[in-house]
């Protein structure tokens, strides 16, 4: 009988910490994939941030380095220009890269480092339990928006990746989701392309991915995901910003 | 290769760094270090190394944190705020045992102060300086060629510790022209099987600070603390004159050059006094002086702050009944040798007579 799934080898088999219907595990599993897909196991390293991806080694079966928060493309691009022949990725949230890291991500994208970010968005601050981030979108109840998000005190849901598309340094910037089956498959193309920028020397590649957080959006699984959908998606579009597939 | 240049101090260290191998250079522009970034930017690029103009100190702390993960030699530099940036870095550096060298050529403050001389950031050198309960070595030097040489002693300790090691000088030591004579470098080979490189033939190896699970972390500052233990083997210092000597001034940096004059000054009219420099002021050579001070009494810390070595010093000293006196300038002008030969003088009467 010919198997025709299976776990990828870059990915540890243990069991998420992840919250159920968290979106965190589908997209470890797309950055698995990919470090299959092109064979760079033993050359990658990953650079894990802060918020609920700091955990990325323990499933991740690759060489990480944690960063402090937000920090980690300054540190991936250290670890890039000391090794330029490894694969080097960062794997962040939305606190993490589109509040406190602003800077570090706006510039390592501007120096055009031969990265690949991993950005995964569900409009909070998971770790902390829940309170806004940039992301939170306009009117959306969070433990520090307890009235919701008031756009006139609060600003608004920043799009990171329309933000990082005008940049003339970046080579590849997408979004994505992975709430129905239709949008993982474009999303694994994303990822790839976002890798293959990288492997090919050709400049920085970025995928923003849509995330659910049922735990904080205080919602069952099945209503997460359907949020993603019908609030998020019409808000943060799909699709490519920079670069094209081949 | 023997050859001796006329540079300056900040020109040193970056001379120093690039012959001891570092070939990672990460910084942003503060007043009075630009001549660290710039001759890096000029000469770095010709060592097949890499100069990266970071868009803030904390990106370029971080960078050198990525650049260090991968057993790379590398450095930045700052002055005073810049520092203050840089100390979440620093911590990270602490607790993932990650090496790196760090210049601090310190302004004066607090807030943006200004960018005279000063010894104001003692206290944030030698204790850390950011979250956490960790030490950097810390080595400062007071001539330009001791810029030089400690700035390669620096990467030796970094890589020996897997611990970031801080210099600590200040416009003086920055921007003063000596002779320098430089020398060749042997470079001392650590163990490297923590360094990411790709996990071909291996188990992956993380560096990490976060440690969550029962115990852990209190281990893991066990076995730092057990590190910085170790490393008071490599306390270094220099003493002058404290054969007979009834008062021993103690100073380090800038200002120690300067009083290495007035002293002279004070001998040469017949007044026994001493020096002691340190040269690594983590670890503070609390030994030796109590050493000396079972011998003799009294006691002088001089500084360009307001009193923060000098706190050392009593740690060190202050035992039986030792005096220790303390003559302290704040920022915003250097003493001359002989305003220093005054307040040694006026201790020395008071003290001794």
């Amino acid at each position: 009988m010919k198997q025709v799934f299976k776990r990828p080898e870059a990915l540890v088999d243990v069991p998420f910490h992840f919250c159920p219907g968290c979106h965190h595990g589908i997209v470890h599993r797309l950055v698995a994939e990919c470090i299959d897909r092109y064979g760079l196991r033993e050359k990658t390293i990953g650079v894990a941030s802060v918020g609920c991806s700091v955990f990325l080694y323990d499933y991740i079966d690759v060489d990480v380095v944690e960063a402090p928060h937000g920090r980690a493309p300054a540190v991936a691009t250290g670890v890039k220009r000391a090794c330029p022949d490894n694969f080097v990725f960062t794997y962040q949230g939305d606190g993490d890269l589109a509040a406190i890291g602003t800077a570090e991500i706006i510039h390592a994208a501007n120096r055009g480092e031969r990265l690949t970010v991993v950005f995964v968005n569900n409009t909070v601050f998971g770790m902390t339990g829940g309170q806004m981030a940039p992301t939170t979108m306009a009117g959306q109840e969070t433990t520090t928006t307890p009235f919701g998000r008031q756009t006139d005190t609060n600003g608004f849901p920043i799009k990171m990746a329309e933000l990082l598309s005008q940049l003339p340094g970046t080579t590849f910037i997408a979004r994505a989701a992975v709430n129905t089956p239709k949008n993982l498959m474009r999303a694994k193309k994303l990822l790839r392309k976002a890798f293959e920028v990288q492997t090919e020397n050709q400049g920085f590649g970025f995928v923003e991915f849509l995330s659910a957080c049922p735990t904080n959006w205080k919602m069952s699984p099945e209503q997460a995901n359907k949020r993603v959908g019908e609030e998020m998606i019409p808000y943060f579009p799909l699709g490519i910003f920079k670069g094209e597939l081949k | 290769m023997a050859e001796t240049v006329l540079v300056k101090g900040n020109e040193a260290i970056a001379m120093g760094a690039i012959e001891a191998g570092c070939r990672f250079y990460f910084g942003y522009p503060i007043t009075p270090q630009n001549d660290i970034p710039e001759y890096m930017s000029k000469h770095l690029p010709g060592t097949g190394g890499t100069f990266i103009q970071a868009e803030s100190e904390i990106a370029s702390i971080n960078m050198l944190l990525g650049a260090g993960a991968t057993g790379a030699r590398a450095m930045t530099s700052s002055s005073s705020p810049g520092i203050s940036l840089k100390q979440e870095g620093i911590s990270y550096l602490c607790g993932s045992q990650i090496p790196g060298v760090i210049v601090n050529m310190s302004r004066s403050g607090p807030g943006l102060g200004g960018i005279s001389p000063s010894q104001g950031d003692y206290f944030q050198a030698t204790r850390g300086g950011g979250h956490g309960d960790y030490r950097t070595i810390v080595l400062a030097p007071h001539s330009v060629q001791e810029n030089y040489d400690l700035t390669m002693k620096a990467f030796d300790l970094s890589d020996k510790y897997r611990n970031p090691v801080l210099i600590l000088g200040d416009a003086l030591l920055g921007q003063m022209k000596e002779p320098l004579k430089k020398h060749s470098y042997r470079k001392k080979e650590y163990s490297k099987d923590w360094i990411l490189t790709g996990t071909k033939g291996r188990r992956p190896r993380l560096l990490k600070s976060l440690y969550l699970s029962e115990g852990e972390l209190t281990d893991h500052n066990w076995l730092l603390y057990k590190k910085y233990k170790r490393m008071k083997c490599e306390i270094m210092f220099e003493t002058q004159f404290l054969e007979g000597a009834k008062l021993i001034v103690v100073a380090f940096g800038s200002v120690a050059r300067i009083i290495k004059t007035s002293i002279q000054m004070v001998r040469d009219r017949g007044m026994k006094v001493g020096l002691f420099r340190p040269i690594t002021l983590f670890p503070f050579p609390y030994d030796a002086l109590e050493k000396i001070s079972l011998s003799i009494k009294n006691f002088m810390a001089v500084e360009l702050n307001t009193g923060q070595m000098v706190e050392d010093l009593k740690l060190a000293v202050g035992h039986k009944k030792n005096q220790v006196d303390f003559y302290g300038r704040p920022p915003g002008s250097i003493p001359s040798p002989d305003e220093l030969y005054n307040e040694v003088k006026k201790v020395y009467k008071k003290r001794i007579g």
